[in-house]
């Protein structure tokens, strides 16, 4: 019995594995599409709530004061040659330019949730815009 | 008319000229009559948004371009007759942004007539301002010109009265330009009311100039480039040969004509705004008319900043913008097609890239 037993499970167990491979691989469903935009947007929503922070720089000056709705932020055109720094970047160094300057503030890593947040905002105001990189 | 504006720049005083470098811009509003002896000149200083960190400390940024307004104005020779301030002195309303942005006005060698912006009123409906500048709308005339001032920043009693419940809730709400909690601007019954009996009075072939903060006609809902009830105040100033409306707000150069009226808003000395078409999920109606100001350049903090010199020719007015990193410009009326143009890049082939938004 514990033989038969022990085949049993060493089946059921290949055979789950064999089918979460299967769903991983490429198969999903309106449910996990769901989810991912979920989590995007959670990012967005972030990302609107740093925009018009006073309190992401030091002197109480937002984002948004300059760019209602990330207007005239072009995340579309990036990476480009960013004539007053000199030399190709992608947006989240001017993110942090503007963090530096403006905003009085500290520059954020380029991985740092709220960066990610930032830019994950600014692009879906540009939505719908087509892909112009390098464009000035 | 650019005669007179280039006679004017001569006459700056050379000391103050090499203080401030080579080439000083200036912005002012002259208005000529048929009588020369009747033309006269005003400055026009918007939008300084004088922002509180804490204790005495102010955003530098914002506080520099208003002190600069201030200095060159100074600085005109002859004289203005007058200076407008034509609103958002302050940030958030506080007593502690509009003392100091009055105790920099002050350095103004001229009489200063103020105007209302959201930021000055949403804190304490105006409370603070009224004690400082006066009325919140009012008419006075100037040499055979009638001036009117409203406060076109007003919004519906509900969410004025009802809806938050601090007054500092209101006043942030409000002051997000592109919030969706806040409300469009209007002038409101009472002022219309006030405003047709202040008409009244004045015979029809007086040249009238009326100064608000929001732009008295219809560009873009979501930021307030907008007034609730433009149509009913342009109907109330339909029956006037000749009738021009000065805003602020817009932090740009538009101008427009519609009917008898013309249109021109002028620049902020604090930060420059996109133009609507610039925000890509927004319908807009930015007038045809606009030849629009150069983009911004973030690098140079007061480019796309600046402000304004306005001359009026035989009752109609001719802008010169004083930018203070760029080119500067002029958008005068052009009696023959009797609507403002500007007077170097109106034609589509007179336009340069900067001027392309998107």
């Amino acid at each position: 019995m514990a033989r038969i037993n022990y085949i049993i499970t060493t089946i059921a167990v290949l055979g789950f594995t064999l089918s979460l491979n299967a769903t991983q691989a490429d198969e999903f469903t309106g449910a996990d599409e769901q989810r991912w935009q979920q989590q995007f947007m959670a990012s967005v929503k972030q990302g609107r709530e740093l925009w018009t922070s006073p309190t992401l720089g030091s002197n109480g000056v937002a984002c948004a004061q300059c760019h209602p709705n990330a207007a005239n932020t072009h995340p579309e055109t990036y990476p480009k040659f960013q004539k007053q720094i000199g030399k190709v970047i992608p947006v989240w160094e001017m993110i942090n330019w503007c963090l530096r300057n403006p905003l009085e503030g500290q520059p954020l890593a380029a991985d740092d949730p709220k960066m990610v947040a930032i830019q994950a905002y600014i692009t879906y105001e540009r939505r719908g815009v087509k892909l112009e990189p390098g464009k000035h | 008319m650019n005669n007179i504006n280039r006679s004017r720049r001569n006459f700056l005083k050379t000391g103050g000229a090499l203080a401030l470098g080579s080439t000083l811009p200036i912005s002012l509003v002259e208005l000529a009559f048929a009588e020369p002896s009747q033309n006269f000149s005003f400055a026009y200083i918007s939008d300084a948004h004088i922002q509180h960190i804490k204790g005495n400390r102010f955003v530098r940024n914002w506080d520099r371009g208003l002190i600069r307004a201030v200095a060159e104005t100074n600085l005109l020779t002859p004289k203005p007759d007058f200076v407008m301030f034509g609103g958002d002195l302050a940030q958030l309303g506080t007593q502690a942004e509009l003392d100091h942005g009055a105790e920099i006005m002050s350095a103004l060698s001229h009489k200063v007539h103020y105007v209302m912006g959201e930021h000055d009123y949403y804190l304490d409906l105006g409370a603070h301002w009224e004690k400082l500048f006066g009325p919140q709308y009012y008419s006075f005339d100037h040499k055979g010109v009638h001036f009117i001032v409203l406060n076109s920043i007003r919004t519906y009693g509900d969410w004025t009265y009802k809806r938050w419940p601090t007054n500092e809730q209101r006043m942030l709400e409000m002051a997000g330009l592109d919030n969706p909690n806040g409300s469009p601007f209007m002038v409101g019954d009472e002022q219309r009311k006030w405003l047709k009996a202040d008409l009244a009075k004045v015979a029809k072939t007086t040249p009238i100039v009326v100064f608000s903060h929001s732009p008295l006609q219809k560009i873009y809902k979501g930021w307030n480039f907008w007034t609730e009830d433009a149509e009913q105040i342009q109907a109330l100033l339909k029956p006037f040969q000749k009738v021009s409306v000065i805003y602020g707000h817009v932090h740009q150069i538009q101008y427009n004509q519609i009917g008898n009226i013309s249109f021109n808003s002028v620049m902020a000395t604090a930060w420059p705004w996109p133009y609507p078409a610039s925000y890509a999920q927004a319908e807009q109606y930015l007038p045809k008319l606009t030849v629009p100001m150069n983009r911004a350049d973030p690098f140079f903090e007061r480019d796309a900043t600046g402000w304004q010199f306005i001359n009026v020719a035989s009752g109609n007015v001719d802008l010169n913008f004083s930018l203070y990193n760029n080119t500067d410009r002029v958008v005068r009326f052009d009696k023959i097609r009797k609507h403002p143009e500007d007077k170097d890049f109106q034609d589509e082939k007179a336009r340069i890239n900067p001027q392309r938004h998107y």
